[in-house]
């Protein structure tokens, strides 16, 4: 689905991705991990499009397609979504009217019916439960004076919403109390389909406990270091990130 | 900013096209035979050519204002024409059918709706066209009620004596420099007049045009609403694109009695300029109400777009007891425009309210600027002011600025102001295009959440050309 070859990625002229190389299949669930300023953020960013980072070499493939051709909106109507760490806030436009407007400009991309307001109100009322999102977000204006956890919530019911292919979940643990990490992440393997991946970047391995991946990748100095099975989330959180850096730097130096 | 925040806002001006047709117009210049001139041209009592020239005689005296945050080349007043009238065919026009068909097809292009069979969109229109009222629609229909409705000249002739108690009794001939240039050379507008208790019952609406090249556009728009009477009053204005300026300088009185409630929504799309600021026009002008009476309420709702400069501060004097003024403003200014905007709050009577919200969006080289003044008098008891003034900034180069004025003389009262500036930043338009939301679309999206406040004061299809006006307007400034 998703073919990332010798990425390297900078902002403004500072080397962030200095050669990912990572390939994701449907139905898998792959987990990034790595200490802060890794450079992990920056793959999502670089991965859906973020203007501020300019791919400086390699290449990534989704579906076969040269990703970078795509613009950002593109990539979204093509099914990649970004739960992103921190969501932004805007004033006056209702979160309803806007879930709306993703839907239908991705139904319309892909040749189905737009939805009606009306019928939208039966669609969304379905997916908040997914979520556990109390009615009243859904009139409020597109995460304003949400907390943390009510804007991760809205990150994943639009994602419930938009059912992409390839979703990159950012940080989606942060401003999470536990409670609200499990009905997240079951509402996340529940959107899950062996058509589809996952690629959650994080900091903690906690997430990791309930959206299980695969496979585990540790990123860092914008390189991926070591890449393994779930067992690797366990021992980070066991020991921590030094160990892998310092069997990296021993293993450059040799 | 990336390539984006600079495609969405070279939009082409829609409304620039020139009506070829017959004027009836004066030499270029100024002077107290120019103004004989008007005068006599519109068949005028005497008291009111003694207005003309003692507004005339004032302004001579007076220099142009120099405080706002605008800068542009002084017009030069000798080269202005101060009077330019489409010439009939006839004299007067029985119906719109016999008005000159090069104008209505102009109307037809500007969407104004001035036939007959546009009665269902319960809009009584009056259209200024350069400097004289072309025709006024609904006007018998409105008369059965007892309310006058009609262009201003009309007025002089037919109401002379509520003109004559009125005009100039809010802003006065010596009140600022453009105000008394408007007094002397005012050449048409419209006259509203809503009897006791009355409540007008349809949107009046007027739609003022500057057509001639060389010609300034002065009208003189007057409205009393009689105790308890209640009007909305809706303005448009749009005008032909020339490589010069073109100044406009208007003046609105608004005059309401006692729990009279007069509500004035203004849709300003003056041809702005090119892209690098040639042309455009100037829009120099003088709003204000007066809430005379007890419970009276004047409410302000502008969408400023247009214009290479704007001056312009719909203000409100709250002298009635309890009376209530507000301004609801959203003012965009793209490419080179300057805006210079907002309102005054006069509080004089007790426990009298009033309400400022105002939205600027600056794009492009533009500025934009709100400058309101809030003034509570000593025997405003319990006076209230609650203000707030959003800017909202697209891309690097453009510039936003708030210039709030408080004085407060009475302990009692209650002012409260509230100031945010926001960016539309690339990781707000990444957000929505992440969501699969073209850039064009979330600008829009972002515009109309942040003027949300604004748009609900105006009447429905007003508040949907003006949606769809801001969206044109910042075409191409993302990028």
């Amino acid at each position: 689905m998703l073919s990332i070859k010798n990425l390297t990625a900078s902002i403004n002229g500072t080397p962030v991705l200095k050669g990912i190389d990572l390939e994701i299949k449907a139905g898998e669930i792959h987990a990034i991990m790595g200490p802060n300023g890794s450079g992990k953020s920056t793959l999502g960013k670089v991965l859906v499009g973020h203007p501020a980072y300019e791919v400086t070499g390699g290449e990534v493939l989704y579906e076969g397609r040269n990703l970078f051709e795509l613009a950002a909106d593109e990539r979204a109507r093509a099914g990649i979504f970004m739960g992103f760490q921190h969501p932004i806030e805007v004033p006056g436009v209702s979160n309803a009217a806007f879930l709306r407007l993703a839907y239908n400009k991705k139904a319309e991309a892909e040749g189905r019916d737009e939805l009606d307001p009306l019928e939208f109100d039966d669609f969304i009322h379905e997916k908040i439960k997914l979520v556990a999102m109390k009615e009243e977000f859904l009139d409020r204006s597109l995460n304003e004076g949400f907390s943390g956890g009510e804007k991760k919530r809205n990150e994943i019911l639009q994602m419930a919403v938009l059912e992409p292919k390839l979703a990159i979940l950012d940080e989606l643990d942060s401003g999470l109390d536990i409670d609200a990490l499990r009905v997240l992440g079951d509402a996340v393997n529940k959107l899950q389909r062996p058509d589809r991946a996952l690629l959650i970047i994080t900091h903690f391995p906690r997430i990791l406990e309930t959206i299980q991946p695969q496979f585990v990748h540790v990123l860092s100095g914008g390189r991926i270091l070591k890449s393994a099975g779930k067992e690797l989330a366990t021992e980070l959180e066991d020991r921590g990130y030094d160990w892998v850096l310092e069997e990296a730097a021993a293993g450059g130096a040799r | 900013m990336s390539s984006t925040l600079n495609v969405v806002t070279s939009q082409e001006y829609k409304y620039g096209f020139v009506t070829d047709i017959e004027a009836d117009s004066v030499a270029p210049g100024l002077n107290e035979d120019v103004i004989r001139f008007i005068s006599a041209k519109k068949g005028e009592p005497d008291w009111l050519l003694e207005f003309r020239l003692k507004a005339y005689r004032h302004w001579l005296t007076m220099t142009e204002p120099d405080w706002a945050k605008v800068a542009y080349p002084k017009p030069d007043f000798q080269k202005i024409v101060y009077y330019s009238a489409p010439r009939p065919k006839k004299p007067q026009y029985a119906s719109m059918d016999e008005v000159d068909p090069e104008l209505r097809r102009t109307f037809e292009k500007l969407g104004v709706p001035i036939h007959e069979q546009e009665a269902l969109a319960g809009v009584a229109v009056d259209v200024v066209f350069d400097s004289v009222s072309v025709t006024t629609t609904y006007r018998e229909k409105l008369a059965t009620v007892g309310i006058i409705f009609c262009s201003f000249s009309e007025a002089v002739k037919s109401h002379p004596d509520l003109v004559k108690q009125y005009l100039g009794s809010v802003v006065p001939s010596s009140d600022n420099f453009y105000a008394a240039l408007n007094s002397a050379v005012f050449t048409d507008g419209s006259f509203v007049y809503i009897p006791k208790g009355v409540a007008c019952p349809m949107d009046l609406s007027t739609y003022f045009r500057i057509n001639n090249k060389e010609s300034g556009q002065f009208e003189r728009t007057l409205i009393v609403a009689e105790e308890g009477a209640s009007v909305s009053y809706l303005e448009g204005c749009t005008a032909p694109q020339f490589d010069t300026n073109q100044l406009h300088a208007a003046v609105v009185e608004l005059v309401a009695l006692d729990r009279a409630s007069i509500k004035y929504s203004t849709v300003q799309n003056w041809y702005a300029g090119d892209k690098d600021g040639v042309g455009g026009i100037f829009n120099f002008v003088t709003k204000r109400g007066l809430c005379k009476g007890k419970g009276s309420h004047i409410s302000w709702t502008q969408v400023e777009t247009g214009s290479a400069i704007t001056w312009k501060y719909p203000s409100c004097v709250l002298l009635g007891d309890d009376s209530i003024g507000e301004f609801y403003s959203v003012a965009l200014t793209n490419h080179k425009q300057q805006a210079d905007t907002g309102t005054k709050m006069i509080h004089i009577g007790r426990n009298t309210k009033s309400t400022i919200i105002s939205k600027g969006i600056s794009a492009g080289d533009s500025s934009n600027s709100y400058r309101g003044l809030v003034k509570v008098q000593p025997k405003a008891e319990g006076a209230r002011n609650f203000s707030q003034c959003d800017s909202m900034l697209i891309g690097q180069s453009c510039s936003a600025s708030t210039f709030p004025y408080i004085e407060v003389q009475n302990r009692s009262a209650r002012v409260e102001h509230e100031a945010t500036t926001s960016k539309i930043g690339e990781e707000q338009l990444l957000y929505f295009q992440q969501r699969g939301i073209p850039a064009e679309e979330a600008i829009s999206m972002i515009i109309n959440g942040f003027c949300k406040d604004v748009f609900r004061e105006l009447p429905m299809e007003f508040a949907v050309e003006a949606t769809k006006l801001l969206s044109l307007k910042l075409e191409g400034s993302v990028g």
